[in-house]
């Protein structure tokens, strides 16, 4: 209902602000439509797409450089200029998101969210991050002063680095290394040392409480991810991302649909190893204060709370490029800007995350680790067998076309609702499990004690 | 709840280790403090330690007018003003034997029902917040209450602490826009309700987090002298209204809503149930609200003769009863609240050992403490 609702609100907008967005939509097509064909005309591989040019265009600066200053100030200044833009880029998403994160969540909440400082509130993020760089920065007594001062920095280059092998164009990647899948899931499994560290060398119950969860989940879900992974490899036969998104452009088909079960096991796990709702027990707000950072403050606080936003996004990216068809869009690509639809992708993603911490409670973690043991690593292994069949049988096959491939979608989802339908576990509990899901009060108007709340239970 | 009676034991040999949760801690509901011995994520024990927000409240009341002292319930809990006021002035009437006026007492029960929906809202939305549904539930619930408190504030002036409730009757008689914004309210409350339900009551998530967790056996509520919908919840069918009925309770056409696990879960939805039956009575009340004046007039110094008076009340969280002793003179020689939250929080610890902390911060949740009326 409130899913239901909370949608509503937020697409209930008056017809001033419709038109408004209808005008900003017409004006955004027209801008990449001067962009496709005017200035790049159509050539999805033309140099504008390369984001390889910021290379070429840092070592042409490191050239003119060269000539007129020593090599070591040329080298330096160059690597600051590249340093800068991707930090700058990371930054400018932070700052964006958490803008976005807070507008989403104030809807769903029916509130109206940060819309004070510039406009529509854009410039609250940068006011709190003002803020909190004035903040001092507290180290609790019997802390250990350098492991509590790494792990803001160090909670940082996963997530940074992330961001390499995504590819936003077909020439627009990063880091287009064969081992990209590899490379995401060993980069993502590298946060949960310095989450633990800032839990160990905080000297707080609550930071080593939260430590403790993060370990644990962390380390519990990073199989099902893999699981769900290697079904992806196995149907496309690469391990690297911009090879991936291309399969799925030639096939005209998302691989969320034909591997349901590993796109949703997937995303769920990865809402637990970035620690968001319904998985955020690292951080439990009502039962372990802000767990592993619950001693940091200023802007020590402010990286972790950012970085969490920062991983949501990379998560986003990452969903959208193996699952979603990353930047391709059926062939709309050649009219709108293939980074774009990434973009869009990607943040259709962040809006499903924002929706579920808006409205769902959270697991304990006995129960996440027993989902994850019990249920989800089972049945990934599971999935890979029969993704493994299917794979081999479209290897067979000189040129799978839409016969085998429709059929394996159908299947796989029918396998997928039959998951979730069949071998998902009843809602846990003691006594009372196993009562129908609406289990709703006896109403009586005979009041008594003991003994008329024994009648009142055997009564049917 | 002696101070520091749980001693942490030697970390490095495995031993329990101290946790303090409160006095400042998101899900103490105020300053109520727990000072935990956990093994892991398991509670060993646990001292509960109240007094922050001591005011000597019952002492003060000493130096006061019966009239005078009605500000105090308010304060006693915050969230359920109008019960305190009632109580108070049940309890004077009683002992200095005021007749209360028709209406009176039919917006008396309005105003209390009222005031028992803001708290239901209040208690099951924080209770929800607690389960981690990071706020969205409580600030639907919020969207009613806000409508509840606007509603106290047209007619007396507060919000929260309303000081409504007179001996002899109320202090105000509402305005004449009251009336059509409570008919609103009153058709929109059990569609609101029912929302509620959808988005909790059949969540997986929810479901999990509170089945079986907190479990209260009738036996122990009734032992543990637990009321409200924390005795309900556990099954056992008693509700003041019904069973000593006051303000004319005994003409209005309502259920006892029961619970039949005494979990977490069960005491929620009973709560969910009572806003439905308290839509019923204020509806009731407010078709056939008698005309006539809103109060008797007593002397502002009220002096009853010698004696003693109970007046108790079904509030939202249980028995709010008042005890008042009178020596002849203007002001009570004792007061003394018996104030639910205090009695329904008794039980906590054997709850909590044994549990995890979730499950046990989810069980103060639903146990719906207010401190205000705990430390007085």
């Amino acid at each position: 209902m409130s899913a239901r609702s909370a949608l509503g609100r937020l697409l209930a907008l008056g017809p001033l602000r419709l038109a408004a967005l209808a005008a900003a939509l017409a004006l955004a097509a027209a801008a990449n439509a001067v962009v496709g064909y005017v200035v790049i005309d159509g050539r999805l591989d033309g140099e504008w797409y390369d984001l390889r040019d910021l290379g070429f265009a840092v070592a042409r600066l490191r050239a003119e450089l060269d000539a007129v200053a020593p090599p070591a100030l040329s080298y330096w200044v160059t690597a600051l200029v590249g340093v800068g833009g991707i930090l700058g880029f990371l930054g400018l998403v932070l700052l964006l998101g958490s803008w976005v994160e807070r507008r989403l969540l104030a809807r769903f909440q029916i509130r109206r969210g940060p819309n004070r400082v510039g406009p529509f509130g854009l410039l609250q993020p940068l006011a709190d991050a003002l803020k909190l760089m004035q903040k001092e920065v507290l180290v609790p007594r019997g802390a250990d002063r350098l492991l509590y001062a790494v792990p803001p920095i160090a909670v940082f280059i996963p997530a940074v680095l992330a961001w390499g092998p995504v590819p936003w164009a077909p020439n627009m990647t990063y880091l287009d290394i064969n081992v990209g899948v590899l490379y995401v899931i060993a980069v993502s499994s590298l946060a949960v040392l310095a989450l633990f560290m800032a839990g160990w060398a905080s000297n707080n119950h609550y930071a080593l409480l939260g430590a403790m969860r993060t370990v644990a989940m962390m380390v519990s879900y990073e199989i099902p991810v893999s699981l769900a992974l290697l079904s992806v490899v196995l149907v496309t036969g690469t391990l690297q991302l911009s090879e991936i998104v291309l399969w799925q452009e030639q096939h005209r088909l998302w691989l969320g649909l034909l591997l349901p079960v590993a796109f949703l096991t997937f995303f769920f796990s990865s809402t637990a190893e970035i620690n968001r709702t319904p998985n955020d027990i690292a951080e439990a707000e009502s039962e372990i204060v802000a767990g592993y950072h619950t001693e940091y403050s200023g802007m020590k606080a402010g990286l972790f709370i950012a970085i969490e936003l920062g991983n949501a996004v990379v998560l986003g990216a990452l969903v959208a490029t193996m699952f979603l068809g990353g930047w391709s869009l059926f062939g709309l690509e050649t009219w709108i800007p293939p980074y774009l639809v990434l973009a869009a992708k990607t943040g259709a993603v962040y809006f499903v995350l924002v929706w579920l911490r808006g409205t769902l409670p959270r697991f304990r973690l006995d129960q996440l680790m027993g989902f994850a043991w019990k249920y989800l690593i089972p049945i990934s292994i599971a999935n890979v067998g029969v993704v493994a069949v299917e794979a081999a049988i479209l290897v067979r096959l000189d040129a799978p076309g839409i016969v085998p491939l429709s059929a394996f979608t159908l299947l796989n989802i029918a396998l997928a609702v039959a998951c979730a339908r069949f071998a998902m576990p009843e809602p846990s509990g003691g006594p009372s499990a196993g009562r129908g899901a609406s289990h709703a009060p006896v109403l009586t108007t005979v009041l008594g004690g003991l003994r008329a709340s024994e009648r009142l239970r055997s009564a049917p | 709840m002696s101070e520091q009676a749980v001693e942490p034991g030697d970390a490095a040999a495995g031993e329990p280790y101290i946790l303090n949760i409160g006095p400042q801690h998101p899900s103490t509901h105020g300053v109520f403090r727990l000072r935990v011995a956990m093994d892991g994520e398991r509670i060993v024990d646990m001292d509960m330690i109240v007094g922050y927000l001591h005011r000597s409240m019952e002492k003060l009341a000493e130096e006061r007018t019966y009239t005078q002292n009605i500000p105090f319930t308010d304060r006693a809990d915050y969230l359920a003003a109008m019960s305190g006021n009632l109580g108070l002035c049940l309890a004077a009437e009683r002992l200095a034997g005021v007749e209360v006026p028709e209406r009176a007492s039919a917006l008396r029960v309005i105003f209390a029902e009222l005031q028992r929906i803001a708290s239901h809202a209040m208690g099951n939305g924080t209770l929800v917040s607690d389960a981690g549904a990071w706020q969205t539930p409580l600030l639907y619930m919020f969207r009613e209450r806000e409508r509840i408190l606007d509603l106290f504030e047209m007619t007396c002036g507060a919000r929260l602490t309303t000081n409504y409730m007179r001996i002899g009757g109320v202090a105000f008689d509402p305005p004449a826009e009251f009336f059509p914004k409570l008919d609103s309210l009153v058709d929109d409350l059990p569609s609101c309700v029912d929302e509620y339900v959808e988005l909790l009551a059949e969540n997986e998530i929810f479901l999990a987090r509170t089945r079986g967790v907190g479990v209260i056996s009738a036996g122990d509520a009734i032992n543990g002298s637990l009321t409200g919908p924390q005795l309900r919840g556990s099954g056992v069918p008693w509700d003041l209204r019904k069973a000593e009925p006051y303000c004319g309770y005994e003409r209005y056409d309502f259920e006892i809503p029961v619970g039949s696990a005494g979990d977490v879960y069960d005491r929620f939805m009973v709560r969910m149930e009572e806003v439905r039956q308290s839509t019923r009575i204020i509806r009731q009340a407010l078709d056939a609200l008698p005309p006539g004046p809103h109060k008797t007039e007593v002397p502002l110094a009220l002096r009853p003769e010698p004696g003693e008076a109970y007046g108790r009340v079904e509030g939202p969280r249980g028995e709010v009863g008042f005890y008042l002793v009178a020596d002849g003179g203007p002001a009570p020689y004792r007061f003394h609240l018996r104030a639910p939250s205090l009695i329904n929080l008794s039980l906590l610890r054997s709850l909590a050992i044994g549990a995890s902390l979730p499950d046990a911060v989810v069980t103060l949740g639903s146990l719906d403490i207010v401190v205000g009326e705990i430390d007085r």
